[in-house]
């Protein structure tokens, strides 16, 4: 596999279970080694320079993990310390402020919901600011709530300049926030282009376009391109069909990822 | 080396057993005032130990040595194991941390636990028993060098283990026996001349002999001999310990 991802992109990992997404994840984080060839990150090799690559990279693993013995505070005081960053408080403040947090800040890990554990694992992630943040599955049982909030936090770092990967099962997700996706099939890239230019590229190969007769009966129909749409709807009208209703099915990633990994 | 990330470490692993002190600090000093009570009130005047060194004075060093040693071992290889078993030694894992500083935090963070309820045991007892410190200086090297040495095992342990049963196994098989025969609760000198030679094979032998050196100015072997052993059994365990880790054995995939 070979991939780049630019500095400041959102970038997205796609593919169905046992693609390779979490151990490619995890060969960037250092959290398993690579057979062969080397990852950098912004320069630093995560093997020979490691402690450089781990400063530049915050990682939401994809295990909901914790630590029983502490608060939500002196777990982000701990997560500060590891990466060499002693007072931390004003950091760790407005983290928790953003991922709406704070009212827990004293509560014991073990007391918290799954959800809740999960803004926890995000905020561990960025507590030493890390220009790239590598999210694995971030809203995997977490509420809508939760989901928006923090898509607007990660979002809102990416606009101010970090680097976001992230894998998700979610493919909405992917799509309203990726600026580029890889789709991954037992660990070859099957796909790597813009997310506009993959929707672009399956749209011009097929398009469904649903029809529903005065009569209450239902027509299915599929376009190479919109210019063939009126030969289709003539066809119809010639067979007698008197069009009621209907509805272009716009390709989703969802079409792209099933049609590129089965 | 970041200071920092091994201070950080080292810290988390303090407050981890202070947390839960009832269990890590009092449980373990009752269960050694216990053995005081029970062997000292049953085998007061019968055993032969030390000349003119009556044996509840010498079963406390014994005692304290042995919690030193049980409290070194349980604190790094219960943390571990229970970190990878709960998964939450990823976070330690994506840190800037090197395996040295992973070795001496969790090492410097067991020897705390192992002299913080080794010296309450000593504290406890004191009072009742009569003690003198001929040479705290050999007192001091010995218990610094069995924490250190238990607490490297705990973490060799923590780190082999793939769950908490083989962790109990290695407890239960090979701490618990190498203690109970190190000669806590007799001097082997008092032990059949078979029993006595197995003895010197006992790395805990040597702790504990020790040991009582720096309190009695007595014992079976050479305390210069004896902390050599220790520093010896302390490196051999300290270099399987760091390669495992520089190689991320059982901890990166």
């Amino acid at each position: 596999m070979s991939l780049a991802i630019a500095q400041g992109e959102f970038f997205g990992l796609l593919g169905p279970n046992g693609a390779g997404k979490t151990t490619l994840i995890n060969v960037i984080a250092g959290l398993a080694r690579a057979d062969a060839g080397s990852v950098t990150v912004l320069g630093a090799d995560v093997a020979l320079d490691y402690r450089r690559a781990r400063r530049l990279l915050g990682v939401v693993p994809q295990e909901l993990v914790f630590d029983p013995f502490f608060t939500v505070r002196e777990t982000l005081r701990i997560q500060s310390g590891y990466f060499g960053i002693r007072a931390n408080d004003a950091w760790i403040d407005e983290v928790m402020e953003h991922l709406d947090l704070t009212a827990k800040a004293d509560a014991n890990m073990r007391s918290l919901s799954g959800g809740m554990k999960r803004r926890v694992l995000v905020a561990q992630a960025l507590v030493h600011k890390p220009p790239v943040i590598v999210l694995d599955e971030p809203t995997a049982g977490v509420d809508v709530e939760l989901r928006q909030g923090l898509w607007q936090f990660v979002s809102r770092l990416n606009r101010d300049g970090h680097t976001v990967v992230l894998t998700t099962h979610y493919l909405e997700e992917a799509e309203l926030h990726c600026s580029r996706i890889a789709m991954l099939k037992a660990g070859r890239v099957v796909a790597l282009d813009s997310t506009a230019n993959l929707l672009a590229s399956f749209a011009g190969s097929r398009t469904t376009v649903r029809v529903v007769a005065r009569d209450g009966t239902r027509h299915l129909l599929e376009i190479e391109k919109y210019s063939d749409l009126e030969r289709e709807l003539a066809r119809l009208r010639v067979q007698g069909v008197e069009i009621a209703d209907l509805e272009i099915e716009r390709p989703d990633l969802e079409q792209v990822f099933l049609r590129l990994t089965s | 080396m970041s200071m920092t990330g091994f201070w950080t470490l080292f810290w988390k692993e303090l407050l981890r057993f202070l947390k839960v002190s009832v269990q890590t600090v009092a449980a373990p000093v009752l269960t050694a005032l216990l053995y005081l009570v029970i062997f000292g009130q049953a085998l007061e005047g019968r055993l032969q130990v030390f000349d003119g060194v009556r044996y509840t004075s010498f079963l406390v060093p014994g005692l304290v040595m042995m919690t030193v040693l049980q409290n070194a071992f349980a604190n790094s290889s219960s943390s571990l194991m229970q970190s990878k078993m709960t998964g939450n030694i990823v976070f330690i894992l994506l840190a800037p941390i090197s395996y040295l500083e992973f070795f001496c935090a969790y090492v410097a963070a067991s020897m705390v636990r192992g002299l913080a309820v080794g010296g309450a045991v000593l504290a406890f007892t004191a009072g009742f028993v009569e003690l003198r410190l001929e040479a705290p200086a050999w007192t001091l090297a010995f218990a610094l060098g069995a924490a250190a040495l238990l607490g490297a095992l705990g973490l060799l342990a923590g780190m082999v283990s793939e769950k908490i049963d083989q962790l109990a196994a290695f407890q239960n098989f090979v701490i618990l026996p190498l203690t109970m025969l190190s000669g806590v609760f007799y001097s082997i000198h008092s032990l059949p001349a078979f029993w006595r030679g197995l003895s010197h094979a006992n790395p805990f032998f040597y702790m504990i002999d020790g040991f009582r050196y720096g309190f009695f100015g007595a014992s079976d072997v050479a305390p210069g001999v004896s902390l050599a052993v220790v520093a010896i059994a302390f490196a051999a365990v300290a270099s399987v310990c760091l390669l495992l880790l520089k190689s991320g054995y059982k901890l990166r995939t």
